[in-house]
């Protein structure tokens, strides 16, 4: 009786799909009749926001998302333009992007690369984006980079720091605005040899993954080759919430720098516990003990409270800078969130406008068109002067910022203090530099 | 039919009809209308579903039936992905490969870390699997880089040597997982008026595994050896004082539930060749936890709709934001829409996982015997308020007809 009961069922749904398929003839794999992934064919085209709402960087991932909402309002021609009124290509007529106006989808990556896959598929097969951004770690951006490359989208990297993502990892579908590890080591190298002197005794403690490993490695050979000497390099786990017992051994050494290549809360808790141990009042050799953070953000700033003052780091972008492109920027994005932007906030922001513009200027939404427009592409006022796109590894080039800690901040919001601007022929180097040797681009891939 | 009871061949089939025709049911909603968003139907979340579903099934045949309560399955399923990659970097991106060595290697290492952990029982065992979990994941995430990629993860190259295949294609792409030649990703879709929906090749595969599965299971809860396993459960003590040793059988129903998990992993990297460390952080052994008891330890479905509960919950109510919440809202006026917003914020998007814990508080408190109870309970509601007539057939199909959006 049960059996037959199924088998009818089973008959019913067979022959309402045979009806169905009868009755349609339309029937066709929409991928093959497609020129590329999601070619947007209505009055509007989907974007996908795709960044951290939980999870350790759920501060900067959040921040993204309202960068990302204001960018959505510049392009569709709503608020005050922001920085389309400074950018230096034209393209964008805030008519949306090519006449289509955009759409979004977000999604919570968790900083988990398997959630942030999951959310960034959703987002391609579901609700048919057809550009990828946001990320506020090195491995979910190299994870999802990957992604959208076999996908056929194209991937506008958020705040990811690592070298890899544009090393040894890059790919052709994918963009990474912010700076790198490298870059920080460039640049700080030459600022803290001014400082400190050229021979200094550096003590290295290290997060233990990925963007701890090329951060050292960045920092300690641009510092060696100005002279300094490594004690210790010591990797820390990233779960550590107490770091005395990585300090203790400082102490003993005859280190007069820390170098604290932490991120987030890693970097707000060691540091807290190297004042602590009154390192900051030492005196090695003759000379004062001094620490360096190599990675520096408003949000970490903010956590470590006044034991920041005075201590280095380099940095992608500040609210405070001067020039046109960052003032509109800051301006807008104040006036609708009643707060200044973080350097995670411009770079989203920044990559969304350039995504726009390369379709613009290419007239296609096709990720090969886009990567053509981008590759090689040179622009300004969009807060970092000059920039260029490189061809060879997506990543772009700019000035980078060197900081350090106020030592009478005003506010909460105004933590760091802009010491040098490091020009960019300094922080550039070949595409197959030994920290970025070992990947290549492949071909654009603009799927089906 | 199959070797199977009446009963258990209508379950089994009924399995295997929800999978099949999973591309409609999942699908409800017509492209473009406001309730679209809960449309379950891409291939992505579908082969989620079952590779799951895989995971707690074999969770379960530890947990539901021997009543050891394992916390770092997710061990299994990231050794077993990790596994899988390899396969792919190093043989070729055929699929069949790279399954069997990550149920391999899964196996293996299950054996190892069963063999000690057995050795004690209740909240020490759960304790030891734990540990073994936590260390996978540090060894994978920091110190063993050059072989799991790290934070980064392990993923294809360019460089990977591929012996039986091509490093890399004529277009200059990296290769795709394929089964003798059809890609993974490779779909069919069918426009029907305002609906789309879409066949996956890489989720028939995993619906094929997954029904062999399922298969196995029912053969395992129905065998000699699962009586075994479910005096373990019972009372081990006077188990052995009949002079039958628990340990071989707990052991094996470690390492069955531990080569599941690897199947799982192997799938995983097959639909989507990536393994991260965080596959096996606790969280995640938490997870298939959650998925047993919402869906209904120790019955055979029970865990499979518990999977499709939690991963429906993170893929589609976390995708909700607030700007969709005012276009649902947008009828009602300006200040009580406001309010009405404010009111379901915190429980969607980012929320969700405080939408997950009240679900999964219900349920414990109301159906301690999880979603299976509840559709037993509907069920058998219907029976009595509707004669006699049918009731047996309707409070078996019922809860599958009641969690379909779950599957």
């Amino acid at each position: 009786m049960s059996k037959l009961d199924l088998g009818r069922r089973r008959v019913l749904k067979t022959g309402a799909i045979a009806g169905a398929g009868l009755a349609m003839p339309t029937i066709f794999t929409a991928q093959s009749a497609a020129a590329y992934t999601n070619e947007p064919t209505g009055s509007s085209v989907v974007l996908g926001f795709n960044v951290p709402q939980t999870g350790p960087y759920a501060d900067e991932g959040l921040d993204e998302l309202r960068a990302y909402e204001l960018a959505v309002e510049h392009l569709n021609g709503e608020g005050d333009g922001g920085m389309m009124n400074t950018f230096s290509s034209k393209a964008l007529k805030g008519n949306g992007i090519l006449g289509k106006k955009v759409e979004y989808v977000t999604g919570d990556t968790q900083t988990k690369s398997d959630a942030a896959r999951a959310s960034a598929k959703s987002m391609i097969e579901k609700d048919g984006a057809v550009m990828i951004t946001g990320g506020s770690s090195s491995g979910v951006a190299v994870a999802v980079q990957a992604l959208c490359q076999d996908a056929g989208v194209i991937f506008m990297a958020g705040l990811t720091h690592a070298n890899d993502t544009t090393g040894k990892d890059k790919r052709a579908n994918g963009f990474r605005h912010f700076f790198n590890s490298y870059m920080s080591g460039a640049a700080l190298a030459p600022v803290l040899a001014n400082q400190y002197g050229t021979d200094r005794n550096a003590y290295y403690l290290t997060a233990d993954y990925n963007w701890g490993y090329t951060t050292e490695e960045a920092i300690s050979s641009a510092t060696e080759a100005m002279g300094w000497n490594t004690v210790q390099k010591v990797l820390t786990p990233l779960a550590a919430t107490d770091f005395s017992s990585y300090i203790a051994p400082v102490l003993n050494s005859d280190a007069d720098v820390l170098v604290l290549v932490h991120y987030g809360g890693n970097m707000v808790n060691s540091l807290t516990n190297a004042v602590q141990f009154g390192l900051r009042d030492r005196v090695v050799n003759g000379k004062n003990f001094e620490i360096v953070v190599p990675l520096y953000s408003e949000l970490m700033a903010r956590g470590a409270g006044k034991n920041i003052a005075g201590i280095f780091g380099s940095q992608n972008w500040d609210w405070k800078f001067q020039d046109e492109g960052s003032k509109a920027f800051v301006q807008s994005f104040g006036t609708k969130y009643g707060f200044p932007p973080s350097q995670a906030a411009h770079t989203c922001y920044v990559q969304t406008l350039l995504y726009a513009d390369a379709v613009e200027r290419a007239g296609t939404f096709n990720p090969c068109g886009v990567v053509e427009a981008l590759e090689g592409f040179e622009f300004d006022g969009m807060g970092n002067g000059p920039t260029l796109y490189r061809a060879e590894d997506h990543q772009c080039f700019k000035d980078v910022v060197v900081v350090k800690g106020k030592e009478n901040p005003e506010n909460e919001f105004d933590l760091v203090e802009q010491v040098e601007i490091t020009p960019v022929e300094q922080v550039t180097y070949a595409p197959d530099h030994p920290q970025f040797a070992g990947g290549s681009l492949g071909a654009c891939n603009p799927g089906a | 039919m199959f070797g199977l009871s009446k009963a258990d061949t209508r379950l089994f089939l009924i399995v295997i009809g929800l999978t099949l025709f999973a591309p409609f049911i999942l699908n409800p909603f017509p492209e473009g209308s406001e309730l679209a968003q809960f449309n379950a139907g891409y291939p992505d979340l579908m082969q989620r579903f079952l590779i799951f579903g895989i995971f707690a099934i074999g969770f379960n045949i530890l947990f539901g039936l021997t009543g050891y309560l394992s916390f770092g399955h997710a061990a299994f399923l990231g050794v077993g992905s990790y596994a899988g990659v390899w396969m792919f970097k190093l043989l070729g991106m055929n699929v069949l490969p790279a399954i069997l060595l990550s149920m391999l290697v899964a196996g293996l290492f299950s054996v190892l870390v069963g063999y000690i952990s057995l050795r004690r029982s209740g909240i020490y065992f759960s304790i030891l699997t734990l540990a073994f979990a936590q260390m996978s994941f540090s060894l994978a995430y920091s110190v063993l880089t050059p072989i799991t990629g790290g934070e980064t993860g392990l993923q294809l190259s360019a460089n990977d040597p591929r012996i039986f295949g091509q490093s890399i294609t004529d277009a200059g792409t990296i290769p795709v997982p394929s089964l003798f030649g059809l890609e993974m990703r490779d779909s069919f879709q069918l426009d029907v008026g305002a609906w789309l929906f879409t066949f996956n090749a890489g989720y028939y595969l995993c619906a094929v595994f997954m029904v062999l599965a399922f298969y196995l299971s029912i053969r395992i809860f129905r065998s000699p050896f699962g009586m075994m396993l479910r005096a373990v459960k019972s009372n081990q003590q006077r188990m052995t004082y009949t002079g039958l040793n628990p340990k071989p059988y707990t052991l094996a129903a470690f390492v069955i539930s531990g080569m599941y998990a690897g199947l799982a992993g192997g799938l995983m990297v097959a639909m989507d060749p990536l393994a991260g460390a965080e596959r096996m952080f606790w969280t995640a052994s938490g997870e298939v936890v959650l998925m047993a008891i919402l869906g209904g330890v120790g019955t055979l479905i029970g865990p499979v709709l518990g999977a499709g509960f939690i991963k429906y919950m993170e893929n589609i109510v976390s995708k909700i934001n607030d700007n969709i919440l005012h276009q649902w809202f947008s009828f009602l006026p300006d200040g009580l829409e406001d309010v009405v917003v404010a009111i379901i914020y915190p429980f969607i998007g980012k929320g969700w996982h405080l939408t997950l814990g009240i679900m999964f508080m219900l349920v414990v408190i109301f159906l301690p015997g999880g979603l299976v109870e509840g559709g037993q309970r509907i069920g058998g509601w219907i029976g009595r308020r509707f004669g006699k007539g049918g009731s047996s057939a309707e409070a078996a199909a019922k809860p599958d007809a009641k969690s379909s959006p779950a599957e």
